[in-house]
């Protein structure tokens, strides 16, 4: 299996999910053989192709600096689990 | 043992554009919470991005003064990290293909030129701002945090230097070079404080004659040209006296206590650098059209090297008071406000770096925040010139005018300072003067011409300053001869 069970612990602890061993070892699992599909790309001849982050071709695309209006603040907040003094509240980070 | 630090910069600079990188929110900073959003910024889901030409023009601006070249094909990556200060969970930022690279800054420093190279110029997104809700108000012992996303979105410029510093002073200096130029080329108002100008710096300490590097430490939480001397040299104490007993410095991230003048790690769970940088599917790559980057280098406004010796020439300074008056944008544009209108250049150039500048240090202001105007100083130099007013009366005046904003010349009217230049006037006051002292009068006709300018001092002291100085010596010393 190319993804360890300690790959995937770290991956978890990276985006913060709190997993039991049962669903490390099906993860573990699934994210190699996910590795292993993706990895059927190695081998093709790729000499002359170069590389890709975007299928299209299309370039520069910018807009001009104007200023748009904002959402009204209640909005903005209204899908917070939880607000205070006109902000997000997010629990303890430390 | 000898040893030879090594320092490395890295410094952010909020862009001044109207409008945020990725979407029409204004930037504005002092604005109630979370009234400048979007569902862009706020990363709502199926909201798209879409790049703010103005600040692709600003960092090419930055990377033509700063000698660098401008990448042909340049794109944005996905920096993803977990933290609540970015609602996306990911910054959009640059990573192997940046729009600037392999430039270089000049320094001066007293008696020798430093060459600082510039590895790479790249633009990010700015962070929300958290405040921190507990007894300590700092993140250590918070209960929970309050978040703030008015700032997330604001274009930003990362500046990123070679190792080639190798001393605290010589970071100060290249620092303070690096914001005379931004704000020369008007892309940021470099404000430290309100940390639209921020500095990190990696450094490192090494024996003499090596050229391995050490390990090096993370420095951050400088905000002033102060702290970021103060902080290194800091640093470099604690990393000597490690090597000195033994031990071995470890990489790490480290916040510089202003306070206690001490850094302590930051080191913790939460700092995994594991970026899983990717290229940001959401936008598609940049080829700067080379017309356009040719363009903006041929309209680069003058950049303070190029100043500095144009005032040399043009206003017959020396190279020290050049390089003071064009240390900051704002100080360069107050003298040449004045050159306009007053041909004694030498004297508005002293006024600016000594009394006035220590005025300003003290109160904490910028000359441009200040209640004097060229307008003020010059009214107060011709004072002066036309024998209205001393030199010592001015420097009274001028801190008046420091702290009211009004015209030299209406205070002297308010205050009745007139230079008293009447010879009958002043005659009289002498005479008195020389009546009360007549046992000095006989030391001087003696010799003991120290005591002269006791007699002066009482004349001064009778006319509270006013009588005209020259005038007063040249009438004493004709009476005592």
């Amino acid at each position: 299996m190319s993804i360890s069970k300690k790959d995937v612990e770290h991956i978890a602890m990276l985006a913060r999910l709190h997993l039991d061993e049962e669903e490390k070892e099906v993860y573990a699992k699934e994210l190699s053989q996910i590795l292993e599909h993706a990895a059927k790309i190695s081998g093709l001849d790729t000499k002359d192709v170069s590389p890709t982050s975007h299928a299209i071709p299309i370039r520069n695309v910018m807009r001009e600096d104007v200023i748009t209006s904002s959402i009204p603040r209640d909005d903005a907040l209204l899908n917070a689990p939880d607000k205070e003094n006109d902000a997000f509240v997010v629990p303890k980070i430390v | 043992m000898q040893y030879e630090s090594v320092i490395g910069l890295e410094i952010h600079v909020e862009l001044l554009t109207e409008s945020k990188m990725f979407c029409g929110c204004a930037v504005s900073f002092g604005e109630e919470s979370n009234t400048l959003v979007c569902p862009v910024c706020l990363g709502h889901p199926g909201s798209l991005p879409v790049i703010n030409q103005k600040a692709i023009e600003y960092t090419i601006r930055i990377g033509h003064a700063l000698n660098c070249d401008i990448a042909e094909f340049t794109q944005f990556h996905r920096k993803n990290y977990f933290y609540p200060d970015m609602p996306k969970n990911y910054q959009i930022s640059q990573y192997d293909l940046p729009l600037c690279l392999n430039g270089f800054v000049d320094l001066e420093i007293e008696g020798y030129t430093r060459r600082v190279g510039i590895t790479r110029v790249h633009i990010e997104e700015d962070t929300g701002k958290l405040v921190h809700m507990g007894e300590s108000g700092r993140i250590h012992g918070a209960d929970y945090s309050l978040v703030d996303f008015n700032r997330a979105g604001t274009p930003l410029a990362e500046i990123v230097t070679e190792p080639d510093i190798r001393s605290p002073e010589e970071a100060r200096v290249f620092l303070q070079k690096l914001k005379s130029i931004l704000e020369h080329l008007e892309v940021s108002d470099c404000n430290m404080e309100e940390g639209s100008l921020r500095c990190d710096a990696n450094v490192s300490i090494r024996k003499i004659g090596t050229m391995e590097f050490g390990v090096k430490a993370e420095l951050k939480n400088m905000n002033s040209f102060k702290f970021l001397a103060k902080g290194l040299e800091c640093e470099i104490k604690r990393q000597e006296e490690i090597l000195e007993d033994g031990g071995t410095v470890i990489q790490e991230t480290r916040h510089y206590d202003s306070v206690h003048n001490i850094t302590s790690s930051l080191r913790s769970k939460e700092e995994a650098h594991d970026y899983r940088y990717f290229p940001e599917p959401d936008l598609v790559p940049l080829e700067p059209d080379s017309g356009w980057v040719e363009n903006i280098r041929l309209n680069l406004p003058e950049l303070p090297d190029a100043r500095l010796n144009r005032f040399m020439d043009k206003y017959n300074l020396s190279r020290y008071d050049a390089a003071i008056l064009t240390s900051s944008k704002s100080v360069g544009d107050f003298f040449e406000e004045c050159a306009k209108d007053y041909q004694n250049t030498k004297t508005v150039a002293n006024w600016i770096m000594g009394d006035f500048t220590a005025k300003l240090n003290s109160a904490n202001l910028e000359i441009d925040e200040c209640a004097v105007t060229p307008k003020h100083l010059i009214d107060l130099l011709k004072l002066i010139d036309n024998g209205t007013i001393s030199g010592k009366i001015a420097k009274s005046i001028f801190d008046e005018v420091f702290e009211t904003g009004k015209l030299p010349r209406v205070i002297v009217e308010e205050k009745g300072l007139t230079q008293i230049s009447n010879e009958e006037e002043i005659i009289k006051i002498i005479d008195m003067v020389l009546e009360e002292n007549a046992s000095i009068v006989e030391d001087i006709r003696q010799g003991k011409d120290k005591a002269f300018g006791f007699l002066v001092g009482q004349v001064m002291k009778l006319t509270k300053g006013r009588a005209n100085p020259a005038l007063v010596n040249q009438i004493l010393r004709d009476k005592l001869k």
